[in-house]
């Protein structure tokens, strides 16, 4: 474990970057950093490998002041990551990666074929080996860089805004990657942000800082949005907070109606039957295909040329109540449609079940928070 | 009578191949002076260059005093150094290692001063030492630069030399002093052409070296 101990850093002009900042940043979780631009993050982290010296304050590493072992010992047990990758142009991707352990003393051979195992990790293409950082996009390089502080498996992975010099799809792209690797290889992350939706997506903990390098808030990422511990972290949480905080109710409990799905083939009695004024309907295979107006069938039977789109579907055990809610919004009839992992319809909701469903979670959070608090 | 006309007789003539005061001892001598001022100003100025460059500490200083020997006229300070030291190799060796050492330090300062700060800063949260630093992330980029001021030092180094004849010693400003005063002028054009053909052949050095030491990484293709 990490221990920020009342730390203080006032820089030689006089700035005070972070001011008396306690945290504990537990083992084998991604802690990430958060908050305006100028208020302490990037000075945080970097007094963690000390590539900063705190003022005040003492950092303890597993009980240990950081200040009683040599610097490079304390860095070497660290990754560390940066914005722009900060790649050696000079050396090709394999023998950027294989630099910590070269500078440890491994075998060049030995090196290299861990650099290899950590590009297949990072989710890099083994071909790209030889190239040159500046034969590669931007989100290739910031995996090699992701690559390059877990070279040596150290215990502990600073990393500072690494994907914010990338496009959202990229950045989404490395996020799900990274999570990934943390669940493989559960590491102490430290990773410093100033976009919130990342911090909410990627922390298991979540320390808002405030200009000046105070802390506003130290909490896990659902209790951030439902409890926002001031004005300050509430404006920082954005406008839509509500509707992030439903990433964190799952949509399983949600009551799908089975009676408006019909198969295309179905006989104008059974059709008749449905009391909604929509029907979704299925090929034989059990998927989607569209939905019907029930008003303007011509015969009593279903025409599946004339279907309006299902929209996205969602996955009830897989995806949370917000996945849900976008669903129905999106959709032309206003219901969401609910499918197995192979896609198949497992039943139709509405924007009001749904509706209901978020009030039941959000008042079951309330409960929830009072017996933690009580 | 034109230069072509000059540059033939002069290469033509059997007797100017041979003996000590012969095209090859004289390129050789030439050569030998260059390379050993570039060395001297080597020593000096890269050294200097990379750690200032790398601890960004001094560098107004360094501008300065360049900028200071850059004013100073070669042939004043060959007169100088012979007034005070007598005749010999170091008197000659003086001006051309003050004219070389401002180019090789300057560039290497800013060199390594332009490396980009990601890269240093990602060895340095890393454990890297400083030294291996400097010349494992630092030199590796800046070399195309620092090559650079050699290449001008040395090209500098190669017309200067030809000083040394004025205080009796060898190298291809004998056939220029010498002409000019016999007014031999197929001698003088002669050496002239030889001292150009020097200065052309460092330049291909210098490219062939870059191509050898410089990363593709680096050079970008
Ligand atoms: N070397 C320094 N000398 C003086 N002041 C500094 C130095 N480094 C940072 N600061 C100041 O300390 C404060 C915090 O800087 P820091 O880089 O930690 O912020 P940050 O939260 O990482 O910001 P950003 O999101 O813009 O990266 C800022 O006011 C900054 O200007
Ligand atoms: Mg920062």
């Amino acid at each position: 474990m990490i221990r920020i101990d009342s730390v203080t850093k006032r820089y030689p002009d006089g700035t005070v970057a972070v001011d008396r900042l306690s945290l504990e940043i537990p083992d084998r979780s991604i802690t990430v950093l958060v908050g305006p631009s100028g208020c302490g993050k990037t000075t945080t982290l970097r007094m963690i490998n000390r590539m900063v010296e705190p003022t005040e304050g003492t950092i303890l590493l597993d009980g240990e002041d950081i200040q009683r072992q040599p610097v490079t010992t304390l860095r070497r047990s660290m990754g560390y990551v940066i914005q722009n990758a900060g790649l050696f142009q000079h050396r090709t991707i394999v023998d950027n990666i294989a630099t910590v352990p070269r500078m440890l003393g491994w075998g060049k051979q030995r090196a290299r074929e861990r650099a290899v195992e950590l590009m297949e990790r990072v989710g890099l293409d083994t071909s790209l080996a030889k190239r040159y950082p500046y034969q590669l996009s931007g989100g290739q390089q910031q995996r090699v860089g992701v690559a390059r502080a877990l070279a040596a498996d150290p215990p502990v992975l600073l990393m500072d805004e690494p994907f914010s010099a990338v496009d959202p799809v990229v950045r989404k792209g490395l996020q799900e990657e990274l999570l990934r690797i943390q669940g493989e290889l559960g590491k102490t992350i430290v990773f410093v942000t100033h976009d919130i939706d990342e911090a909410v997506t990627l922390g298991t903990m979540v320390a808002v800082l405030r200009e000046g390098g105070r802390l506003a808030q130290y909490a896990p990422p659902a209790e951030l949005l439902s409890t926002p511990a001031d004005g300050f972290v509430e404006d920082f949480l954005g406008a839509d907070r509500g509707i992030r905080r439903l990433s964190f109710f799952p949509a399983a409990p949600l009551e799908l109606s089975t009676d408006a799905v019909v198969p295309a083939d179905a006989p104008a009695e059974r059709i008749a039957a449905v009391g909604s004024p929509y029907l979704l309907v299925t090929g034989p295979d059990g998927r989607p295909l569209g939905w019907a107006e029930r008003d303007r069938l011509t015969d009593g039977t279903v025409d599946t040329g004339r279907l309006l789109p299902y929209g996205r579907p969602f996955v009830p055990g897989a995806d949370s109540l917000r996945v849900a809610l976008d669903c129905a919004v999106l959709s032309p009839t206003g219901w969401a449609v609910a499918v197995d992992a192979d896609g198949r319809v497992t039943g139709v909701v509405s924007q009001r079940t749904i509706g209901e469903a978020i009030r039941a979670a959000h008042s079951a959070g309330r409960a929830e928070d009072e017996k933690v608090a009580g | 009578m034109n230069v072509l006309h000059f540059v033939n007789a002069f290469f033509s003539d059997g007797a100017h191949w041979q003996g000590y005061d012969g095209i090859p001892q004289r390129f050789w001598e030439h050569v030998q002076y260059s390379v050993l001022a570039l060395a001297v100003a080597s020593a000096i100025g890269l050294p200097v260059g990379l750690l200032t460059g790398h601890t960004g500490r001094g560098g107004n200083a360094l501008a300065l005093i360049a900028n200071a020997a850059r004013a100073l006229p070669s042939f004043g300070l060959l007169v100088l150094a012979v007034l005070l030291i007598g005749f010999g190799l170091l008197p000659v060796m003086i001006p051309l290692v003050v004219l070389a050492v401002p180019p090789v330090l300057v560039t290497t300062y800013e060199a390594v001063r332009s490396v980009d700060p990601a890269p240093v800063d990602a060895a340095r949260g890393m454990g890297m030492h400083e030294s291996r630093i400097l010349f494992h992330v630092e030199l590796p980029v800046a070399l195309p630069l620092i090559l650079s001021g050699l290449r001008s030092a040395a090209i500098q180094i190669v017309s200067t030399a030809t000083i040394a004849a004025y205080v009796s010693l060898g190298g291809l400003g004998r056939y220029i002093i010498d002409g000019l005063y016999q007014r031999d002028y197929e001698k003088v054009v002669g050496g002239a052409t030889l001292v150009a053909a020097l200065a052309l052949a460092t330049l291909a050095l210098f490219w062939a070296a870059g191509r050898l030491t410089v990363s593709p990484g680096v050079r970008r293709r």
